[in-house]
């Protein structure tokens, strides 16, 4: 193909920012286990405490409060399963886990787990039809018997249709009661402001490979004062949470991909949404009964994450639509990936009130670091023809 | 042209899919997903529905380089397939999935949809040929290799379908398409053909009957009865574990008095009765078959061979429309909803719900379900 890829899955994964890739290709070819206690080793060991000071800084926590992991699904299994059986450990009525029905399956899979296995009582707190949490329900489902929860997890923003969750409510409602609030932000750090402290979470995921920091490495923000029991066992490098050597190269380039996402943000933020809402604008003029789904365009107050452009088009198979842009060279997702390559219709628009047919004709654009205009002219110039075949595959099958 | 290739995770439309790229042709790979809940399915390397065969497709897709895809047929193949089959069974008969799928999924809902997304033909790896023939219109041939022939599953395309279809592995012995597929770096090479139905995970067909039909098993048992005795041999726990010509299975406790082999002969499927007799009584001279399909130019009547199951023999036979009132004048197979097939030498086991298909020397001329024998 002679043109150029036009990416815009950066929801799913995100070019390595240069300086977290000179970060990590220089700590590559150095040894040294952090845990050695040779000059190598101290020096690695370095590495690792200079990065953790740096997201700590970056993100607003403590050092000490930053916890290593080989990434978001990894890190939220950590959060939910750890936080959960350190609470009912200390109290036995402690089994009620809530969180919204629009979480990644990071979340979601391991809540199953929990339910089935622990006897965790899972209740799912239902979204209004733009994919904003119901804090009146979460309240509620709180109010009714807050003894007996164990924790909250609501997701920072959405990763499907970009909606930005109201973790300060959240926090508000659990507070009182002193119950635990995990937050996955893999979708935010970088894209919207995110503080720690602030916040009044105890506990966030993030994740190096959606901020332009490498695969296979992320961090759960912890707050010091909340136990987490651990979900593997080994050598306990990371406050005894969570063992297995610790990745020196790569949790350099994360360090350095959280600081400078982090720092550009708002400058990065302006201009993605300024892309996105061109994207939007035109994709519906190309096609007029194209509709954006989740938050609405931001006008002032910010609703939605700013590169996250998802649409439906109804009449047609959001498979269809991806694989005739991927010929035109044009990178887009239907929803959630799933291992099997199996598209079922997304939990999340259907949690929103979509039919299992409107959930089926979706496409998600993400725009990042590397967007361009030209990108957004690419998708507006191919757009309709591409509906209109897709339109014409749904009819005749 | 652009091509749809469908991949199966097996070795023949791996090496089919690779040679339609290396022809010139612009490819795309496409997996099938048919089943909602694929762990459900079989499992293992041997039938076509897990993630591991979507797996496998996607490994020979890379290594061939063309782009890979899963569509997700799962609601139609179970509409369309899963659920005839058991109707089928239900009823009595003794359907063909594959031939059903070939003409409900494969060659229609697949092959549509590609059309409308703007392809010239779906490539599978089946064995068969296709040819221009003299009319002009395609023709499709038996395949070289008449070990591995599958043209009888494919007897139901008509003209539109075998038109946008390519079966690039006619030509070829299945043996030196492995030795291909090794040559090309295809993982897939020494793995095993697939077998049976591909959604019976473990080839229990009676098991999973009884499992799926559940209330809608016509009977749960019945007698087993000696055809010219009226004897009652024994119990079974369900018609739909039978099939007529089956041998195996009986567990009738007693020898024939001949001390010949006794053979289902009939299924009742509402009483439950399943009679049995010898061989020489399973013999079949006359067919008659509904919805028939035809490849091209429909004959007025054909004297050619007929194939009566996927792995079995031909039989010379002669292939005419069945009289009917409303058809009696100039009755022509053209015309007819039910043909009449004499067979000139006999078969033996034949059930209503087969196929049969319809040969001029090696060339398919159509097909029909068998309604009824005599």
């Amino acid at each position: 193909m002679s043109a150029p890829t036009v990416y815009l899955d950066h929801a799913a994964t995100t070019p390595m920012l240069p300086a977290a890739i000179e970060a990590m290709t220089a700590h590559l070819a150095e040894v040294g286990n952090p845990s050695s206690l040779h000059a190598s080793g101290r020096h690695a060991r370095r590495v690792v405490e200079e990065s953790r000071e740096t997201i700590a800084q970056a993100l607003n926590c403590r050092p000490a409060e930053v916890v290593f992991t080989s990434g978001g699904t990894d890190a939220d299994n950590l959060a939910l399963k750890g936080i959960f059986w350190s609470r009912r450990a200390a109290d036995p009525r402690r089994t009620r886990i809530l969180a919204s029905t629009i979480e990644h399956h990071a979340v979601l899979d391991p809540l199953d787990w929990l339910a089935e296995h622990e006897g965790a009582d899972v209740e799912l707190i239902p979204v209004d039809d733009r994919a904003r949490l119901d804090v009146d329900a979460l309240r509620a489902a709180v109010e009714r018997d807050p003894d007996s929860v164990a924790l909250i997890s609501v997701m920072w923003a959405n990763n499907e249709v970009g909606t930005l969750q109201p973790v300060e409510d959240v926090v508000a409602v659990a507070a009182p009661h002193g119950i635990p609030v995990h937050t996955d932000a893999v979708q935010a750090v970088g894209a919207v402001p995110v503080d720690f402290a602030a916040s009044g979470v105890d506990a966030l995921t993030l994740t190096g490979h959606k901020l332009g920091g490498p695969y296979g490495v992320g961090a759960l923000l912890v707050r010091r004062e909340v136990e987490v029991t651990p979900i593997s066992h080994g050598g306990g490098q990371e406050r005894d949470i969570r063992s297995g050597t610790l990745d020196t190269p790569g949790i350099a380039a994360l360090a350095a991909a959280v600081e400078l996402s982090v720092k550009e943000q708002p400058v990065h933020a302006a201009r993605v949404a300024a892309l996105r809402d061109d994207l939007v604008r035109r994709v519906i003029e190309q096609v007029p009964d194209a509709h954006l789904h989740g938050a609405l365009l931001d006008s002032g107050e910010l609703r939605r994450l700013p590169g996250n452009a998802h649409l439906g088009f109804p009449d047609c198979e959001g498979d269809s639509l991806l694989m005739l842009l991927d010929a035109r060279g044009i990178e887009c997702s239907t929803g959630s990936a799933c291992s099997a390559g199996v598209p079922q219709p997304s939990h999340v628009l259907l949690a929103m009130g979509c039919t299992d047919e409107a959930a089926r004709h979706s496409l998600r654009f993400t725009l990042g670091h590397t967007s361009t205009a030209a990108d957004v002219d690419a998708v507006v110039r191919e757009i309709a023809a591409v509906v209109e075949r897709a339109r014409g595959a749904r009819a005749s099958s | 042209m652009k091509v749809l290739a469908a991949m199966s995770g097996g070795v023949d439309s791996a090496v089919a899919a690779a040679r339609a790229a290396e022809a010139g042709h612009d490819v795309t790979g496409i997996h099938l997903a048919l089943s909602r809940n694929p762990k459900s399915y079989r499992s293992g390397a041997r039938g076509c529905c897990t993630i591991e065969d979507s797996n496998d497709a996607r490994r020979a897709a890379d290594v061939i380089g063309i782009p890979f895809y899963v569509w997700d047929l799962s609601e139609r193949f179970h509409e369309d397939v899963v659920e005839d089959f058991m109707d089928e069974y239900a009823a009595g008969r003794t359907p063909n999935p594959c031939l059903r799928c070939n003409e409900k999924i494969k060659f229609a809902a697949v092959l549509e949809r590609a059309l409308a997304l703007g392809f010239d033909a779906v490539a599978t790896g089946h064995y068969a040929r296709l040819r221009a023939g003299a009319d002009g219109l395609v023709e499709m041939h038996r395949a070289v290799d008449h070990g591995k022939d599958q043209s009888y599953v494919l007897g139901v395309l008509d003209q539109h379908q075998l038109a946008h279809s390519l079966f690039p592995l006619g030509d070829t012995p299945k043996e030196s398409v492995r030795a291909e597929a090794a040559e090309r770096g295809l993982l897939v090479a020494d793995k095993p053909d697939s077998h049976d139905i591909c959604f019976v995970a473990d080839g229990d067909n009676a098991g999973w009957l009884r499992e799926k039909l559940g209330d809608r098993a016509p009977n749960d048992g019945g007698d087993i009865v000696d055809d010219s005795t009226g004897e009652v041999l024994g119990r079974h726990d369900g018609t739909y574990g039978f099939t007529i010509g089956q041998r195996k299975g009986l567990r009738i406790g007693r020898p024939a008095p001949d001390g010949k082999p006794r053979f289902v002969l009939d299924i009742e499927p509402v009483t439950g009765t399943v009679t049995v007799g010898p061989r020489e009584r399973l013999a079949v001279e006359r067919l008659s078959a509904i919805r028939p399909r035809w490849c091209g130019t429909v004959p007025r009547r054909l004297e050619g061979t007929v194939q009566l199951r996927a792995h079995g023999g031909e039989h010379r036979a002669v292939v005419t429309a069945e009289e009917t009132a409303a058809l009696r004048d100039g009755s022509s197979l053209a015309s007819s909803g039910t043909i009449s097939i004499e067979l000139l030498d006999p078969a033996y086991g034949i059930a209503p719900g087969q196929a049969a298909v319809l040969y001029d020397g090696t060339r398919v001329v159509g097909s029909a379900t068998i309604s009824a024998t005599a």
